[in-house]
């Protein structure tokens, strides 16, 4: 019967050429563009560590005084060093690591190469486990480097391929600035999308070369990059000076396993603060906040307004390309209302006449998603060859790729119910009757 | 033209009449907002920054291994660079404007109020209005004398002997009419953290380094502080538009020859600053033209669907009219006027649409108003898309014969 359906749609559909062709384009052009965006969107709003990020917190205290440079009530997005290194020292979570962002020079041993500066992240060793970066060779370095300032450090597997040829480079040095450093550990390809431990460097498309203990990178004095906000006399990140103590310019990032210890830890945090009141050193009340990865994400609200705007315009385009080919298909299976109406005196059923007109507008919808599935891998082509720094990200995964397919065959089904049902209405005899 | 007929037809064709004005009252909304949207962007996209934007190149260099004495090297620098053929000015800076990454201080007007009454941008850097060509219109600009090597302050705000700092500044007038309105800025002091600066001159304009938003994009200031060579200083250099290329590279070559261990991390005239920065805009705006032109395409093309299946199914009645003496002219114009009708009543739906939609927009993206002047513009452009789409189907129409009327179809 479906193939009798099938025959009889395609019969119809190649009746009226250029009809089928723009209903066709409107479905494609609407899916197209609804799919380009609502691909770019899923992969700005994915989770970057996916697993764990539910298990991973971004503790957050207010240390300012009454007045400052960051208004309302939401406390600081950073951390001071002094705080951040009473947090990591009082060892209160499962995990915990303390950072910042920064830049450093590399000097190659090999004459052919100039110096030059690459992408840094100042850590400390729970870093690594934390967040499941994965090796190619080695491993990251251990509480102990830390606190001795080891001059140890990791680098990822661009710089390795760059520096080394992609040979096993653990236990090599490398000389950054004026100091020489041991390899402990090459990472392989690892670029959380978003880069959610520290959005102030850029949210896409960003990762670091380096990795170095916290500590020897202070007591180095190499640079720092990122955001740091400052109140009462502290004066921001000058140079090769870092901010004041009155500045925020550190993330830490917990891992709590279960939601009971996040809940002890966020106690924490509020005695904590508490505590530094008494000492002095804290003038508000504590104002504590505790966000696992993806709260955090949705707070900073990470994915471009243009994008979601992008999103809604296309949603929009396939409404009117909905709409058109509503109306489309209804005039046409009007217009073949007195064939209708032959095959109902002749004893079709309303119901088997309904399920034929679907299936027509079925067929445009499949053959209107295949061309919107060809002209969303198109558009995301484009998008990926725009200067945007989450350009590179944008892919149609499988999972996009199942939801184009259904959305364009039922974006279609849909726009082919009312005019079915409308052309089923339809009284035989009148139909015989007239023209 | 008799508007009943045509009124009664639709009437017959409810449902499809109603699906051409919903295609037209959505494609009108979004083609206001769109083209609002656009607006807005190329308005931003203009935005003065009150300097001599095509005179200025920039360099900024990272130091493998830090200077000893980054203040010698900055001014060594600064030296070489001015002996290069061509070059009419140079200053070092910390930011440069519509660079994105930016340095921002709060300012108050009391020292004891909570909140400060704005942030504004923080230029630090000896003869940089000069350089980048920031016109003065009131007071004077900042003297060699008056500026202080940053870390000396710096250790000055640690210590809280705040006594002793360069308590003068350059603001724009922007700023300056934010902070005192109506009145005249010179003279007038103001709070940035403990340390009270006193307004010595007035800029015409300097647009911030982080000139996101209009309303804020014009607040900046000139402090004398002088930071000396490291990676997030850069030199700004004034040359002639057609000099730029040689003098660009000139520098990074003298300055890579005064010494030699370090990284040039930019290189570029302002100009390309310039067009980085609204980057992402210029590509909104170039979407919302696509979308706009696809959005009237489809539309056009619904159109000419529906009126040329209208006119197959009416060829009978449209031969009976011809034989009862209808000129083709009659035709034309029925369909025109029937076409007419139906975009003005999505038209109508469009506009309480598009008023919906700027709502939304301006609770979640903070659009302004949308002004009343987009209305007529989306009226115009879908009446006249309309027209142009209903021509062709309506003159196959007007070429029916009056023989039709008496063949059976």
């Amino acid at each position: 019967m479906f193939g009798y359906y099938l025959d009889l749609a395609l019969h119809s559909l190649k009746r009226n050429k250029a009809l089928t062709a723009l209903m066709v384009l409107a479905i494609a052009l609407g899916i197209g563009a609804s799919m380009t965006t609502l691909t770019v969107l899923h992969v700005l709003s994915g989770d970057p560590l996916p697993g764990r990020s539910g298990t991973l917190y971004y503790p957050q205290i207010d240390p300012r005084d009454n007045g400052g440079l960051l208004p309302g009530k939401e406390p600081p997005e950073q951390l001071t060093y002094i705080d951040g290194l009473n947090l990591l020292h009082a060892k209160r979570a499962d995990r915990q690591a303390l950072m910042t962002g920064g830049a450093v020079p590399i000097q190659p041993d090999s004459a052919a190469l100039d110096p030059f500066y690459v992408e840094a992240r100042y850590t400390t060793a729970d870093f690594f486990p934390m967040f499941g970066t994965r090796f190619r060779y080695g491993q990251g370095w251990n509480a102990a480097d830390d606190e001795a300032k080891a001059r140890e450090v990791v680098i990822n597997s661009e710089l390795n391929e760059r520096l080394f040829g992609g040979a096993n480079s653990v236990g090599r040095t490398l000389r950054i600035g004026d100091t020489t450093f041991r390899i402990a550990g090459v990472l392989d390809d690892w670029a959380p999308s978003p880069h959610f431990y520290d959005l102030n460097t850029g949210s896409y498309g960003y990762t670091e070369q380096v990795f170095m203990p916290l500590l020897t990178a202070l007591d180095l004095h190499m640079d720092h990059n990122g955001s740091t906000d400052c109140w009462g006399n502290g004066a921001g990140g000058a140079g090769h000076i870092y901010p004041a103590a009155s500045c925020v310019w550190m993330q830490f990032w917990v891992q709590l396993d279960t939601p009971a210890k996040a809940a002890d830890y966020k106690e924490f945090l509020v005695h904590y603060s508490e505590q530094q009141k008494a000492l002095g050193r804290f003038v508000k009340a504590p104002n504590v906040r505790l966000r696992n990865v993806m709260q955090w994400l949705s707070y900073e609200m990470v994915v471009p307004d243009d994008v979601r705007l992008q999103t809604g315009l296309a949603f929009g385009f396939l409404l009117v390309c909905l709409v058109n080919t509503v109306g489309l298909m209804l005039a046409k299976f009007l217009r073949g209302a007195g064939e209708l109406g032959v095959r109902r005196a002749l004893g079709a059923s309303k119901r088997a006449l309904f399920a034929q007109l679907l299936v027509e507008s079925g067929v445009v919808g499949l053959v209107g998603g295949i061309g919107g599935l060809l002209l969303a891998l198109l558009g995301l082509w484009v998008v990926r060859h725009r200067p945007s720094d989450y350009a590179a990200l944008a892919h149609l995964d499988p999972t996009m790729l199942f939801t184009t397919f259904l959305l364009a065959v039922g974006a279609s089904l849909l726009a082919g119910l009312l005019p079915a049902w409308r052309a089923c209405q339809i009284a035989p005899a009148l139909q015989l009757k007239s023209n | 033209m008799e508007l009943r007929p045509i009124l009664s037809t639709l009437r017959r064709h409810k449902t499809t009449a109603w699906l051409l004005i919903l295609e037209i009252a959505l494609t009108c909304a979004i083609v206001c907002n769109a083209v609002f949207m656009i607006g807005h962007r190329l308005q931003h996209m203009h935005m003065s920054t009150g300097i001599a934007e095509h005179d200025l190149v920039q360099v900024q260099l990272a130091e493998i291994v830090p200077s000893p004495d980054v203040y010698a090297r900055a001014e060594e620098d600064l030296a070489v660079l001015r002996q290069i053929p061509g070059v009419q000015a140079v200053a070092l800076t910390n930011q440069l404007p519509l660079q994105g990454s930016s340095s921002n201080a709060g300012i108050k007007l009391d020292i004891a109020q909570r909140q400060p009454t704005l942030s504004a941008g923080t230029y630090f850097g000896e003869n940089l209005p000069q350089t980048m060509g920031a016109r003065l219109v009131a007071g004077r600009y900042l003297q060699p004398d008056e500026f202080m090597h940053a870390d000396i302050v710096l250790k000055a705000l640690a210590t809280g002997d705040t006594k002793r700092l360069p308590a003068v500044t350059v603001i724009t007038q922007a700023m300056g009419q934010r902070l005192w309105p109506g009145q005249n800025p010179l003279g007038k002091s103001f709070y940035i953290g403990p340390v009270p600066v006193r307004v010595v001159g007035v800029l015409a304009d300097l647009a911030r380094a982080n000139a996101y938003d209009d309303a804020t994009a014009h607040y900046s200031m000139i402090l004398p502080l002088f930071f000396g060579a490291d990676k997030d200083q850069s030199y700004v250099i004034r040359t002639r538009p057609q000099d730029r290329e040689a003098v660009l590279k000139a520098a990074v070559a003298a300055l890579k020859k005064a010494d030699p261990e370090r990284v040039v991390t930019k290189q570029r005239t302002y100009d390309e600053l310039r067009e980085k920065f609204f980057e992402n805009d210029r590509a909104m705006a170039g979407i919302l033209i696509g979308v706009i032109v696809a959005l009237l395409t489809v539309t056009a093309l619904g159109i000419v669907g529906l009126a040329s299946f209208w006119v197959g199914q009416r060829r009978r009645t449209i031969g009976v009219r011809r034989a009862l003496g209808a000129t083709r002219g009659d035709i034309l114009r029925y369909f025109q006027t029937e076409n007419f009708l139906l975009a003005t009543f999505g038209i109508v739906l469009g506009m309480v649409l598009a008023y919906g939609i700027n709502l939304f927009l301006m609770l979640h993206y903070e659009l302004p108003r949308l002004p009343a002047i987009y209305f007529p513009v989306g009226a115009l452009a879908l009446w006249a898309i309309g027209q142009l789409a209903v021509l062709g189907p309506a003159l196959r129409a007007s070429r029916v014969p009056p023989v039709v009327a008496t063949r059976a179809v």
